[in-house]
């Protein structure tokens, strides 16, 4: 899958470089998160988020269940804004922006926040159209241009070696670990900044989850992604920065090798050597 | 007599019983289709299909006219009835707790209770009286609004059928909130909306009583729709009260023809199901 993803150094990705890795030191804050707290009617689940998440970096969230990691990661591209009775209050910004200042164009935000959920999701309909969706929808009409980048999400996904001769068959007739797979090609076509992603890997089996963490590792050079994760040894290996929460707060943040070697929080350290609860 | 005997005894007539309730609710099934065939297939020949009615005396004719009559009122029911319905059950599956839809569903059922006479009645005085006259749009308007609270019920209840993945799917990628309901949530529910729809057009093309003061009858060839048509049902029921034994056979053939319409739509809701279904799930 290596070879696949290097063939096509960033033909999707205009206007941003694709030929130079960024050095772990270098942070560029590309989503800054500020006093976030929210709410689902009365119950508060998210108190005083503070976290800086750099540009080109993988960031895991970890923490037991329930503890606000996918509210979290849905207010970044206000996936919450469907759910009747929830807001957030406080700071979100990407690339300096608040995202939840009035006037925001929802959906052009999503375009630039691709998401990827922990129940795979294709739509019942062919392979190709999967991925081709968030293209048509955001006015590509050109048939080439539509082959191509379904040609190379795939590739990026490492999908296209199985599914090149049937493209036009229904996505629901793929494997598991394909349909998360085909998700995550779906996101990466319309070439977002930032990819959110909601324990992507907890259905599948273990050759499925290499896969994809090799594609985390791919795609960074990239795009900035989040992930959620309740695999410490998954969080450990793709992972730069590790933000651990609990009870809606955000106990420890920071350097994923630091997290897990030499946490500053007891708590912390209980929870990644699994002495938790 | 052992409990483990008086146990087995129970269960087996309790079996018995059941398997006699099955039998019974089939028997009028069966014993309709076999009068109808018994009683109608004599009439039923080519003639039947190509020709118009004869005059009374003259034996032989057909029910060319009230085949298509049929064909065009059940047509223009949908017309009227699938564009309104779909919308609606649209909406109330959007916003299914507005004080709104709580009384649009409640008023579609009722409506879906509402004796068919009175639907016709209805369209009697809405689209006949104004322009004096029957014609084929009133009968299509009256079985078009008989047609509606099923659409609507329908395809609100197979619209959140859909898994809301599949939405957050589609607005994950920048679809706006109705693209996304008509670029994945309605085709996903497609199969059985159309099932819905097909089930009530069977429903309504066996509808007589609206048809009486709406579409009434036409003994000519006639497909202008602002003209009174002949249909199957009416055709059946004029011929049946009528003194002629000529008559009653084509009534019955008329009969069997409108069971075998009514199954034809039956059998294509299924086969359009599993058509959809194999290119939508799997
Ligand atoms: N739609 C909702 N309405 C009301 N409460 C909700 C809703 N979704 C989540 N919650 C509550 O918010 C809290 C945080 O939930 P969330 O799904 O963000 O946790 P999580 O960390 O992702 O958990 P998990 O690891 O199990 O996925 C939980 O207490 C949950 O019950
Ligand atoms: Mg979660």
């Amino acid at each position: 899958m290596t070879t696949a993803l290097s063939t096509t150094p960033g033909g999707l990705t205009t206007g941003r470089s694709t030929m130079t890795t960024t050095p772990t030191t270098a942070r560029l804050g590309k989503i800054t998160v500020r006093h976030f707290d929210f709410y689902y009617g009365e119950a508060k689940v998210l108190h005083g988020i503070d976290l800086d998440i750099p540009e080109r970096q993988v960031t895991a969230l970890i923490g037991p269940s329930g503890c606000g990691k996918s509210t979290f990661v849905r207010s970044i591209n206000r996936m919450n804004d469907i759910i009747p009775e929830a807001r957030g209050e406080g700071v979100i910004e990407i690339d300096g922006k608040n995202i939840y200042a009035g006037g925001t164009d929802v959906v052009e935000l999503r375009r630039r926040v691709g998401m990827v959920f922990q129940k795979s999701n294709p739509f019942p309909k062919s392979i190709y159209d999967n991925v081709a969706y968030g293209l048509k929808i955001g006015g590509t009409r050109n048939k080439r241009a539509l082959n191509d980048a379904v040609e190379k999400s795939l590739q990026r996904a490492a999908l296209w070696e199985e599914v090149k001769d049937r493209l036009q068959e229904s996505a629901l007739a793929l494997s598991g670990g394909q349909q998360q797979r085909l998700c995550i090609a779906r996101a990466l076509a319309v070439d977002p900044e930032i990819l959110l992603m909601d324990e992507p890997a907890s259905a599948l089996d273990p050759i499925a989850t290499t896969k994809i963490e090799e594609l985390i590792w791919e795609l960074k050079e990239n795009y900035t992604i989040v992930i959620v994760t309740h695999n410490m040894q998954q969080a450990a290996r793709v992972s730069d920065l590790t933000a651990f929460f609990m009870l809606g707060k955000v106990i420890e943040f920071g350097d994923t090798k630091k997290i897990f070697m030499n946490p500053r929080e007891k708590m912390t350290e209980d929870y990644v050597t699994g002495r938790f609860g | 007599m052992s409990y483990a005997t008086r146990r087995r005894i129970i269960s087996r007539v309790a079996e018995a019983l059941c398997a006699l309730a099955v039998l019974l609710a089939l028997l009028p099934l069966g014993m309709i289709l076999f009068y109808v065939i018994k009683e109608g297939g004599s009439a039923l020949n080519l003639a039947f299909f190509t020709q118009m009615p004869k005059p009374v005396g003259e034996p032989g004719g057909g029910m060319a006219n009230a085949i298509v009559g049929t064909l065009i009122l059940i047509g223009l029911a949908a017309l009227f009835a699938v564009p309104i319905g779909c919308m609606c059950g649209i909406h109330l599956s959007e916003y299914p707790a507005t004080r709104f839809s709580y009384t649009v569903r409640f008023a579609a059922d009722v409506l879906n209770g509402v004796p068919s006479i009175v639907v016709g009645i209805f369209a009697y005085g809405l689209v006949v009286l104004p322009v004096k006259r029957f014609s084929a749009i009133a009968g299509g308007v009256a079985l078009g609004i008989l047609m509606l609270p099923i659409v609507v019920r329908t395809t609100e209840e197979l619209l959140r059928l859909v898994p809301p993945g599949l939405r957050e799917g589609a607005l994950a990628l920048g679809a706006t909130r109705s693209r996304s309901v008509f670029s994945v949530i309605l085709p996903a529910a497609l199969p059985g909306i159309l099932t819905g729809i097909l089930v009530a057009l069977a429903r309504v093309a066996g509808e007589t009583a609206p048809l009486l003061f709406t579409a009434f009858n036409n003994r000519y060839w006639s497909t202008n729709i602002a003209q009174p048509i002949a249909s199957l049902t009416v055709q059946v029921f004029t011929y049946a009260i009528s003194p002629y034994d000529d008559w009653h056979r084509q009534a019955w053939a008329g009969a069997f023809l409108l069971v075998m319409i009514i199954l034809a739509l039956s059998i294509s809701a299924r086969v359009a199901v599993r058509r959809l279904e194999r290119m939508n799930r799997v």
